[in-house]
């Protein structure tokens, strides 16, 4: 059971304390209620199960940024045989935002590079709450450059709320980081697969999420803004946010109407964070399946079909 | 000609603005009224402190182009749609519309062919009167094409930015035109092709983000806003005042993001220098602008 209920989770964390209440009453009464408990059980389960495949835009936004969930390290230390954190941009600092890092997945040589998120208060100021400074895209840049130079394909694990809006960053050339790396990426002559675990929020996460896969977990979104900020210029109230999330269309299967997004992986009923290993295993076996569909392309024509892939984008009229 | 305006001033301030508009315009800068006729004649820059103003993307083929040279409009008809069935407080569809209207253009950007000074070019010009000079799809494919047009032709290409940023209207569709317009940039750029950036008041976010900071050379106007962030956003999140002149043309300047502040006077001049220098050669006369 996760500790941190979302609000619109309430009705079914109500049911489930409610089987627990009957269990108890029945191990202290010594009455067997096996039949019954099991068959609560079971109501529960399909319930769930139900309400959770037809989440809204909104609640699947809110189960992308829920506090539990498992973050980029995460599922780094659960699919990798070995992992060698690599540090700093070699210009300025180390963003903590970022990890990046040189990994085995089963016999599969990998880079990894991907945006964290913090666990509780101190690590989220370490981390910065997952957005990253320019340093953070110029440290995935360095070790994209490392992956190309050795013929490696590189991971990307998407999960921010957002560039970082601050002064130093604007500074340092947020825009100027992110263009960078959008050119880079667009023909690293290595696969490239991105897979967004979390929030997916505007340049910054594009800015480490240009690829020749792009897949989605159940409960993530991407788009051009967070819906929240979209709702304070186009609705010019931040409280619109659930509106603003159905009007842009952010979940991961409107990605795939849109041609942006290859595949959505399933997270357990309730949520990656309610089985952090089960998540983890769709997530191993679905990115060593993409890589297989990559690693023996040449690399010119890697970079062609990623051109195409982005070409054809967009959708306009003449 | 100072006591000039200032008279000038005082009979206006008596008078109803809307009036008075089509004659003279208030320099947001300095504040001093300037007679809308010298205001063209000087390239839309106050003539009291060089303020430039923001003007529509026509006006800058007119200050860029050779006046004799032939200019060819590249996908003209090449439009927006509303892929999302997007409404917020207005329609999206209203908003094209209205658009349209208000500047007689087809979409936030025009692309293309002509001269200056002689040097056949690629020129895109966005225009921030049209929805914010967003980038949505529209947007996104024109400026694409354009760059592949220039290296199908060995061209060099200019950009000329004035936006808000990607199109919040079209979701993740706008979001991926910066990652295809780079796409296109890296190509153009591995065939040796010249990219010119020109920045212009206002430059932000996702077009920031993606073209505008890709140019081998980066000019901007003089007091131009180029950032990533809005000042409003970030301002928010550090919970204090930015410092002056953040954000500006010279504060890029300053960081090293810019490799020249031209005023508007000397852009023409300033690109055909670069065209040359850069080694790409004269197809017709030297134009007499
Ligand atoms: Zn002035």
């Amino acid at each position: 059971m996760a500790k941190y209920i979302l609000d619109f989770e309430k009705p079914l964390r109500e049911l489930e304390v409610q089987i627990e209440a009957v269990k108890m009453s029945a191990l202290e009464k010594g009455m067997d209620m096996s039949k019954e408990i099991g068959s609560l059980e079971n109501k529960l389960e399909k319930a769930a199960a139900d309400f959770y495949k037809n989440l809204s835009r909104w609640q699947r936004v809110q189960m992308a940024r829920h506090p539990e969930r498992p973050y980029t390290l995460d599922y780094i230390h659960k699919i990798t045989s070995s992992w060698f954190e690599l540090h700093g941009d070699r210009h300025y600092a180390d963003d903590q935002a970022v990890v990046t890092g040189l990994a085995t997945m089963d016999d599969q040589r990998v880079v990894i590079i991907g945006q964290q998120k913090g666990r509780g208060t101190r690590e989220n100021l370490r981390r910065n709450f997952g957005m990253p400074n320019p340093e953070g895209y110029r440290k995935a840049s360095r070790v994209m450059g490392l992956a190309a130079k050795f013929g490696l394909p590189v991971i990307s694990f998407i999960d921010t709320p957002g560039a970082y809006p601050g002064i130093g960053a604007e500074e340092r050339g947020q825009a100027e980081a992110i263009a960078r790396n959008l050119m880079m990426m667009s023909t690293l002559p290595v696969p490239i697969i991105v897979i967004v675990i979390g929030e997916g929020a505007s340049g910054g996460a594009l800015g480490m999420g240009v690829g020749d896969r792009l897949l989605m977990l159940e409960n993530t979104w991407f788009s051009v803004i967070s819906p929240e900020g979209s709702a304070s210029i186009l609705y010019r109230d931040a409280g619109m946010a659930r509106d603003a999330a159905d009007a842009m269309r952010v979940a991961p299967s409107d990605l795939v109407e849109m041609g942006i997004c290859d595949r959505i992986l399933p997270e357990p009923t309730g949520g990656a964070h309610r089985d952090a290993d089960v998540t983890a295993g769709t997530v191993k076996a679905a990115l060593l399946e993409t890589l297989a569909e990559l690693v023996d392309m040449p690399p010119d024509e890697l970079v062609e079909a990623r051109i195409k892939r982005y070409e054809q984008m967009g959708q306009w009229a003449e | 000609m100072a006591w000039f305006r200032r008279s000038k001033k005082k009979i206006l301030s008596t008078e109803r603005r809307s009036v008075s508009e089509d004659l003279w315009r208030k320099c947001p800068s300095c504040g001093e009224y300037v007679y809308n006729q010298e205001l063209q004649n000087a390239q839309f820059v106050c003539p009291t402190c060089s303020h430039h103003f923001r003007i529509d993307c026509r006006k800058y083929l007119e200050l860029i182009l050779d006046k004799n040279g032939a200019t060819t409009e590249l996908n003209a008809s090449l439009v927006s749609v509303d892929p999302l069935d997007f409404k917020a407080l207005k329609k999206y569809t209203d908003q094209i519309t209205a658009a349209k209207e208000k500047t007689g253009l087809g979409e936030a950007i025009i692309t293309v062919t002509g001269s200056v000074e002689g040097y056949p070019i690629v020129l895109c010009v966005m225009d921030f009167a049209f929805i914010g000079g967003s980038m949505g799809s529209a947007v996104g494919e024109k400026i694409s094409r354009a760059i592949d047009h220039a290296r199908e032709h060995h061209f060099p290409l200019a950009i000329i930015s004035a936006s808000g940023g990607a199109r919040m209207q079209e979701g993740a569709l706008s979001l991926m035109q910066m990652a295809k317009s780079s796409a296109k940039l890296s190509l153009f750029s591995s065939a040796g092709g010249l990219f010119v950036s020109i920045l212009t008041d206002p430059t932000t976010g996702g077009v920031t983000a993606s073209h505008a900071m890709l140019g081998d050379i980066i000019l901007a106007e003089p007091g131009a806003l180029i950032g990533f962030a809005g000042a409003r956003v970030i301002k928010q999140t550090i919970g204090q005042d930015l410092p002056e002149g953040f954000q500006r043309a010279e504060f890029l300047l300053e960081k090293g993001f810019v490799d020249h502040i031209v005023h508007r006077k000397d852009m023409r001049a300033t690109l055909s220098h670069l065209i040359s220098f850069f080694g790409y050669e004269r197809t017709a006369d030297t134009d007499q602008q």
